[in-house]
């Protein structure tokens, strides 16, 4: 079975086409990566896998249960990460935790018992008491995540997860859920716009203005006669010189051209495309 | 059952737990009916000599009379205030999340009324304790027989405001609340003058007037304070609260607002 189904899935906004007839699967125990450019429809398709938007055609399946159909399984199954922090600021760490045990409606014990073991998982056991103002931007997702697994769900989505973090966090936090994913077999769907998140047995999604443009392991989407980046800037319209806009144009392209250096050694097993992008954002900077 | 039990105590604390962060908040509500009570009344009482009316035994002060009219307003503008966030708040923060909880829609909206509805609770208690001690002391037995009366027009306010925020366009942001909702609310009602006053003006204002829903609160938690009961207010908020609750409800849709800006 698989942890994520979308088939054919359509959304507009009243005449805009956000989403077009977008279907693929997430493994189960795999680590998905959904690439695009900004307003590919990454976004939208998060707010479906949600359910904060209604489907207006196709149909999503988390760990096997219709989004639709049984609204209240599908989500039982699924933890989330959004790409704005969800985090109260002035609550801390435990009391987070306990809201969302509690949204899932855990009883005492149960929610006492998993907030110690992600506690302890994340490494946020001695902040537990602190209020999350106090905690630092890596810390935040980190907690984040932790919120995520409580209630154990099949299905991990993150949404651009690392938006926001200095590059070592960055580069740590992706480590983090790729370790999870090994070692609990969990499903993660990762989405983000930037090339050096990806490695070579990812599975991998490219959506680009609301079609999925291709999907297979990255490895093999990068060595068909190219590199995953030239395929990702072929794919999505966008020379590789634009490319490098795409990574260069926030404040994180900053943290990237810092993370280029860093890739090597803290991820060596990074698409060969990534570097290429990378080196040539840097070299047009 | 456990379930729900848990989770509706889960979001009573956490709306409890960010209310004992933000202090700062908690005294600036309390300030505007505060300046109303105590710059605007006594501006206010020499143009207007109150007779005695129900539930009163005797002649008042005018600050006593619109004691009651000021707590209804703070619920007035914490249900209009939290049931727009509750809208425009849900495409990010705390919105998402709840609505990412495997319980019904109807169940987590409705707690989270509960807990909303509470906590305000709070601040009129917090606004009728000072008011004691200014001088406006109603019969201490009334102070709690208010309490149900204050919970139901706390929810009938913010089930209200729920159900409007999720209609009308116009009320994304608040001074459009302000100027639409809450101000013809509480000057078309009993908390100022009585309506007997409005009707020496003009008739056609007392009936838009006797039929505002805010009215109707307010003389219920009038009546309440002073130990007496108001049949008709109480069925009027009984019946709207639960007709407002189940169509602001039903007509929850995150996507709406989504849309409505895309267009």
């Amino acid at each position: 079975m698989n942890a994520l189904e979308v088939s054919d899935v359509a959304f507009a906004y009243g005449e805009r086409l956000a989403l077009d007839g977008v279907s693929f699967t997430a493994a189960q125990g795999r680590f998905t990566a959904l690439l695009g450019p900004n307003g590919a429809g990454k976004s939208t398709l998060i707010a479906l896998l949600t359910r904060l938007y209604d489907l207006q055609k196709g149909q999503i399946r988390i760990a096997g249960f219709d989004l639709r159909e049984t609204p209240r399984k599908a989500l039982a199954r699924l933890g989330v990460v959004f790409q704005q922090s969800t985090l109260d600021l002035d609550l801390t760490v435990e009391q987070n935790l306990r809201y969302h045990a509690a949204l899932h409606g855990m009883p005492r014990a149960v929610a006492n018992e998993r907030i110690e073991l992600e506690l302890k998982r994340q490494q946020l056991g001695e902040r537990r008491r602190s209020k999350v103002r106090e905690l630092n931007g890596g810390h935040r997702r980190r907690l984040e995540i932790a919120r995520a697994l409580l209630h154990r769900p099949e299905l991990l989505l993150l949404d651009e997860a690392s938006a926001g973090l200095d590059p070592a966090s960055r580069q740590a936090l992706n480590q983090h859920v790729r370790l999870l994913c090994q070692e609990q077999g969990m499903s993660v769907l990762w989405t983000t716009h930037l090339l050096d998140e990806v490695r070579d047995d990812d599975d991998l999604l490219i959506l680009n203005r609301g079609r999925l443009v291709a999907q297979g392991r990255a490895a093999t989407l990068a060595t068909e006669g190219e590199d995953l980046a030239a395929s990702f800037a072929r794919l999505t319209g966008s020379g590789l010189d634009h490319q490098s806009v795409l990574l260069d144009s926030t404040p994180r392209a900053v943290d990237t051209g810092h993370a280029a250096s860093a890739t090597p050694a803290s991820n060596p097993g990074a698409a060969p495309g990534t570097r290429a992008a990378l080196d040539s954002g840097r070299k047009s900077s | 059952m456990i379930i729900y039990w848990e989770c509706l105590r889960g979001i009573v604390l956490r709306e409890w737990l960010r209310f004992v962060q933000q202090r700062s908040r908690f005294f600036s509500a309390l300030v505007r009916p505060l300046l109303w009570l105590v710059v605007f009344a006594a501006g206010f009482r020499a143009a207007l000599g109150i007779a005695i009316i129900e539930p009163y035994d005797t002649y008042i002060t005018y600050e006593t009379y619109i004691v009651p009219g000021l707590a209804c307003m703070i619920l007035l503008f914490n249900g209009m205030q939290g049931s727009l966030s509750m809208v425009y708040d849900r495409e990010m923060g705390s919105m998402r999340v709840l609505l990412t909880s495997p319980l019904p829609r109807s169940f987590l909206l409705a707690s989270k009324l509960v807990a909303t509805a509470l906590i305000s609770l709070l601040q009129v208690y917090a606004f009728l304790a000072i008011a004691w001690f200014y001088g406006v002391q109603p019969p201490p037995l009334g102070l709690i027989a208010a309490l149900p009366a204050l919970l139901l027009v706390a929810l009938l306010l913010s089930a209200l405001g729920l159900l409007l925020s999720n209609g009308i366009r116009q009320l994304e942001n608040f001074a459009g609340v302000m100027n639409f909702v809450i101000f013809p609310m509480f000057f078309l009602s009993s908390a100022l003058y009585p309506l007997w006053k409005m009707r020496e003006a003009s008739e056609w204002l007392y009936w838009i007037c006797a039929l505002n829903p805010f009215n109707h609160a307010v003389e219920l938690v009038r009546h309440a304070l002073y130990l007496r009961l108001a049949p008709t207010a109480l069925m009027v908020c009984v019946g709207l609260t639960l007709l407002f609750s189940l169509l602001a409800v039903l007509s929850f849709n995150p996507q709406h607002a989504a849309l409505r800006r895309a267009a």
